[in-house]
């Protein structure tokens, strides 16, 4: 699904990546680790065709409609709640039945009571949950997370190990995260980048 | 139908932001009403309707720009930008949601605008307030996508001006031809064609702005 | 990378920009007879009319060029368009200033709102320079060569629709319109000296932009050199 030939993105002068070579089946899960500034972040950005490869090649088999990007920030209207932010997102993917699906995504992270407070008053962990939330809405084939189980507690991150347990092989997934001994189970390639 | 769909769901968040947040047409409106105090002073006491005319469009053309500051900034402080482009929807719908919500705030800074102008100078005519509405969708279809451009870059609120005012010069002697001449008709026209061309460039345009 | 059919397109264009510059200065000041009504100030037309429509040329390839990114997408189309703009900025500033001295010889300012070429060229100035403040403040990569694009296609759009802004504010500001007696027809003599001087100028910039752009290119192939040996 994904396949990446001597993969290298430049920021100005800065080379952030350099010949990076993967290939991620369908239903594949890539781990991605590596220390801060290493292009881990970078990485993502490029499999959701956010940036483009400044040098090599990258093919993605999947549509826009088709990826699920987590990032740092949350893409998150601060001034917004929950359920608005998560609504706005349900419509721009075309989301069927969205209502029903918002109402099952916010139950099964534990979000419901929250869902009519505004994003900026939500601690870090709630909206981390809220990101999971925007990232899986429309069911997609291809999910990119980048470090999901920053801010969540342990509860949270169990839902997230569930989640993670009842996608994979189904889904494809590439997974950047400090924390690789919860996924390592569920990863059928690995990638350093140092 | 989608692709309106789209627009109105992205117009409709941005007037909601505003409703919420209410920063940006606050200060539009009392930017303009001091921007035509301050006029008064500069302004020697014999001068010419032509020379009060064009102030107010000076005064209109600066107000946009402190609201075209602010048109990307959630987007890109929060990174929401990447979030919607990733969508499937067409990028442009992007463009013209926001423009949407540029218009409306320019609107509402011209409700207040035009009869302060009334008040302080001279009557406002009906070729005025044409010229203003026209003028409205250039400023607002230019401004939006270089607002885009600007947000991408650093110092963002010294370049957005850089851009935004060569590109606005024809759309100054449109609206002050059409206020302050026997021939509205003609500037009017003009300024029709500079939102024509101007727009569609900005439609076609725009997702390459925002992708790479 | 086969720098040897550059070098003689560069070798070429350079000559020929020599010879017939040199060739229209002289046709301009000594064998041209003088203008009926101007006189011998009248000679800077031959050189700032070619000027100008030199600028426009740039101005026109820069926004070719830009359209060609958009369309494939290949990074190379982002210096040469670039590079485009840059002489077109630069024979921008020189029609200004040739325009500025045909003012002051022909009227007695140094610079007249009411010459519709000179204020056209002074729109876009502050709008190709906006371009080069645009290039400053983003990151170079792939973004930056798509907004570039965009601006210098923008331009292209904005040279008739100021064109005409400036006919129209005529009628408003009521300046006296300034217009060089040129005659709608010019002579033979006259047209020659033009013409010659009309090539030359796009020989100039064609051989600036060459050479320019070769020389931006080696820039960035050393750069790689260098970083592939890290």
């Amino acid at each position: 699904m994904i396949t990446a030939r001597g993969l290298g993105r430049d920021f100005g002068t800065k080379r952030v990546l350099r010949d990076i070579d993967f290939e991620v089946p369908r239903g594949g899960f890539l781990l991605v680790t590596g220390p801060n500034g290493s292009g881990k972040s970078t990485l993502l950005s490029l499999c959701a065709g956010l940036l483009v490869p400044t040098s090599g090649e990258l093919a993605v088999e999947a549509e826009r409609g088709e990826i699920g990007y987590l990032a740092h920030e949350p893409l998150l209207y601060r001034e917004l709640t929950a359920l608005e932010n998560l609504d706005l997102y349900g419509r721009l993917y075309r989301v069927p039945e969205r209502r029903e699906r918002i109402g099952m995504l916010l139950e099964r992270f534990g979000l419901w009571e929250a869902r009519r407070e505004r994003v900026g008053s939500l601690s870090r962990g709630t909206a981390q949950r809220l990101a999971l939330c925007r990232a899986l809405l429309h069911g997609p084939r291809l999910l990119l997370f980048d470090e999901p189980y920053s801010g969540l507690d342990d509860a949270a991150a169990r839902l997230l190990d569930d989640e993670l347990g009842s996608l994979a092989g189904e889904r494809t997934f590439v997974v950047a995260t400090h924390a690789p001994q919860r996924v390592e189970s569920l990863a059928t390639a690995a990638l350093s980048l140092a | 139908m989608t692709f309106l769909g789209d627009v109105l769901v992205l117009a409709r968040k941005d007037l909601l932001l505003e409703l919420r947040s209410r920063d940006t047409v606050p200060a539009m409106l009392l930017f303009v009403v001091s921007t035509l105090v301050v006029f008064h002073f500069a302004l020697p006491s014999d001068a010419s309707a032509t020379a009060e005319t064009g102030l107010l469009w000076v005064a209109l053309l600066f107000t946009a720009l402190l609201g075209l500051v602010r048109a990307f900034v959630a987007e890109r402080e929060e990174r929401i930008l990447d979030g919607l482009v990733l969508a499937p929807c067409d990028r442009s719908a992007i463009w013209l949601g926001k423009v949407i919500g540029v218009m409306a705030f320019l609107v509402a800074a011209e409700v207040v605008a035009l009869p302060a102008y009334a008040l302080f100078f001279r009557p406002v005519g009906w070729e005025l307030v044409a010229a203003v509405a026209l003028a409205d969708v250039g400023l607002a279809a230019v401004g939006t996508l270089l607002a885009a451009m600007a947000a991408a870059g650093r110092a963002r609120e010294l370049l957005l001006p850089l851009l935004f005012l060569p590109l606005v010069i024809p759309i100054v002697v449109g609206g002050v031809g059409a206020s302050a001449t026997d021939d509205p008709g003609r500037y009017l026209a003009f300024l029709g064609l500079y939102d024509a061309v101007f727009a569609i460039l900005s439609w076609a345009s725009f997702e390459y702005v925002v992708t790479e | 990378m086969n720098t040897s059919l550059r070098n003689n397109q560069n070798v070429v264009l350079a000559a020929a920009a020599g010879c017939l510059l040199l060739a229209g200065t002289a046709l301009a000041f000594y064998w041209v007879p003088n203008a009926p009504i101007e006189g011998f100030r009248q000679r800077i037309f031959y050189f700032h009319v070619p000027i100008a429509l030199t600028a426009y040329a740039c101005f026109g390839w820069a926004a070719w060029k830009a359209l060609r990114l958009l369309w494939t997408r290949e990074r190379r189309y982002d210096l040469e368009s670039y590079t485009a703009v840059h002489m077109g900025v630069i024979f921008g500033i020189l029609t200004l200033v040739t325009g500025s001295i045909w003012a002051r010889t022909s009227w007695g300012h140094w610079w007249v709102w009411g010459s519709r070429q000179l204020v056209l060229f002074l729109v876009l100035f502050l709008f190709y320079a906006a371009y080069f403040m645009l290039r400053y403040s983003v990151e170079p990569g792939p973004r930056r060569a798509n907004m570039s694009a965009v601006y210098a296609l923008f331009g292209v759009a904005l040279i008739p629709i100021s064109f005409l802004a400036i006919r129209l504010a005529e009628d408003l500001v009521h300046p006296v319109v300034f217009t060089h007696d040129v005659q709608s027809k010019l002579t033979g003599s006259q047209l020659l000296t033009f013409l010659v001087c009309l090539v030359g100028m796009l020989s100039l910039a064609g051989s600036l932009y060459v050479n320019e752009l070769t020389g931006k290119r080696l820039d960035a192939r050393l750069r790689e050199l260098r970083e592939a040996l890290q």
